[in-house]
């Protein structure tokens, strides 16, 4: 068995001056303050990576930064998968009794560390370096490719999928940490720059500073606990040119792992955390997992099923669409938001019944999966 | 890059595309490789394109990735379904619709040679 028993998460945006490292202590510090434990506690350390900054040992760069010694650490590269396949082995190592409080920790100085233009051109490297990256395609031109065609296949609309945006704002609105708290419409999305079509400016997910931390323990530190249920992951390809059908895709093998591990079913789930990169990746997600038939996800949204008073409130801080995306960190933000839901915590965002929660993670082009059930208990 | 025996294709500068086919199980891949990468057969056999297919998805880029793709803009990028059966990315007319019969050219792209599909005449 294993808990996440302590959470901490920065704002989002600008954090002028402040390194990967400082990011990451600042997360770590506020985790571990929640867990109601003491710096020495911590035996395991899992971080993700950095582009601003890579190193070849960043959990052991990071633990003598922090002033830790613990005996098990390292880094994990899943892309936007990596928080999750984070939470996956810590969950693995705490219940294996190899390590008792794990911090799973990832921060990232991204916007401000950076050109803007330095940040598309690290991220569109994740392309084919021979067959790809020659044709000068972006993040947002792998995702529009996947985009166009899942529009000509399920006859989703551009304004079906401003849908998404619109309620990740709406979400964000309601979150002081969050980069973007402005109200947006519809209209607002489909007039937005052309970025990579169908995706336009406010269909993708901006540049962030942030810090994300949280602690998986082999047992509950507080009254009411959080435990991870059952997790599984699907791998199908790298690059974007090898990416299988729309109908094999790796989330609905991940989700059906993680229903076999877990032993629930979508009908247990009353809150949703799901990668939200662009909207179309949200919008396939969603309906990958079984949360909206195929082809109606954005039909959900604007009958408030996603919303925060809907049958299935979903990444309820804004998601990486409007809470903000500092790498690894950003996905992260999804569990500490959901942490707070089941635990009673997140204020005037607070859902009715967050007893049970599906968490999502994608990683590169829709090639990297990773599932997660979460549920409270007393 | 490619293996020194590979038959040279648009990635090394030469106006062709090449892919693979299985001598073991029949299957073909485009990415270049010493192996079948479906049954692990080695020395796959090089075979050239006929630059023909179907395309299966577009995205027009506006916000370029560099300032030499940005001299560029707009440009389509596509995947197409290659009558041989490989998927590939190359660029196309920003008028081509998803399941258009396309044929390749080829044209020059931040000083490189790249496929470039049109619709089939």
């Amino acid at each position: 068995m294993s808990f996440i028993t302590g959470v901490g998460l920065t704002a989002f945006g600008r954090h002028e001056g402040s390194s990967t490292l400082d990011l990451m202590s600042r997360a770590a510090e506020l985790a571990i303050a929640d867990a109601g434990l003491k710096r020495a506690e911590i035996d395991g350390i899992l971080c993700g990576y950095t582009t601003i900054k890579p190193h070849i040992m960043l959990a052991t760069v990071f633990a003598e930064h922090f002033g830790i010694k613990p005996s098990y650490a390292h880094a994990v590269q899943v892309g936007g998968a990596t928080g999750l396949a984070m939470t996956m082995l810590a969950h693995t190592i705490a219940d294996a009794g190899i390590a008792r409080h794990v911090l799973v920790v990832s921060g990232e100085n991204r916007l401000t560390g950076q050109s803007r233009d330095a940040a598309i051109q690290t991220l569109a490297q994740v392309g084919h370096p021979d067959y790809e990256v020659p044709l000068g395609p972006t993040i947002p031109a792998y995702y529009g490719l996947v985009a166009s065609r899942y529009m000509h296949e399920f006859g989703v609309t551009q304004q079906d999928l401003a849908q998404f945006a619109v309620l990740m704002r709406d979400h964000a609105i309601t979150h002081p940490g969050a980069q973007f708290r402005d109200k947006i419409t519809v209209a607002d999305v489909m007039a937005s720059k052309p970025v990579a079509m169908p995706l336009k400016l406010l269909d993708c997910c901006p540049v962030s500073d942030g810090g994300v931390a949280f602690i998986v323990s082999r047992e509950a530190t507080s009254e009411i606990g959080v435990r991870v249920l059952g997790c599984a992951q699907a791998h199908t390809h790298q690059h974007v040119t090898a990416m299988p059908a729309l109908s094999e895709l790796g989330a609905e093998i991940a989700i059906a792992g993680a229903k076999k591990a877990a032993g629930v079913e979508i009908s247990d789930v009353r809150y949703a955390a799901v990668y939200d990169s662009f909207t179309i990746t949200l919008a396939m997600l969603l309906e990958d997992l079984g949360l909206a038939p195929r082809g109606e996800a954005a039909a959900r949204v604007r009958d408030g099923y996603f919303s925060r008073d809907g049958a299935m409130p979903l990444n309820t801080h804004g998601g990486l669409l409007s809470y903000g995306h500092c790498g690894v960190g950003g996905a992260m933000a999804h569990l500490v938001e959901t942490q707070l839901q089941m635990t009673g915590r997140a204020g005037n965002r607070q859902v009715r019944d967050a007893s049970v929660a599906l968490l999502h993670g994608d990683g590169g082009v829709l090639s990297s999966h990773v599932s997660m059930f979460l549920e409270r208990v007393r | 890059m490619s293996g020194a025996l590979g038959m040279e294709d648009w990635t090394t500068g030469a106006e062709a595309i090449v892919y693979q086919s299985c001598r073991a199980c029949g299957s073909v891949q485009y990415f270049r490789r010493s192996f079948c990468a479906a049954c692990g057969a080695a020395e796959p056999e090089d075979k050239r394109a006929s630059g023909q297919g179907i395309v299966y998805a577009t995205s027009l880029v506006v916000r370029g990735a560099t300032p030499e793709a940005r001299a560029h803009v707009p440009y389509n990028i596509v995947l197409v379904d290659t009558e041989e059966g490989f998927r590939m990315m190359a660029h196309g007319d920003p008028n081509l619709n998803i399941g258009d019969r396309v044929t390749a050219r080829y044209v020059r792209f931040t000083g490189r040679l790249i496929p470039y599909f049109a619709r089939t005449e």
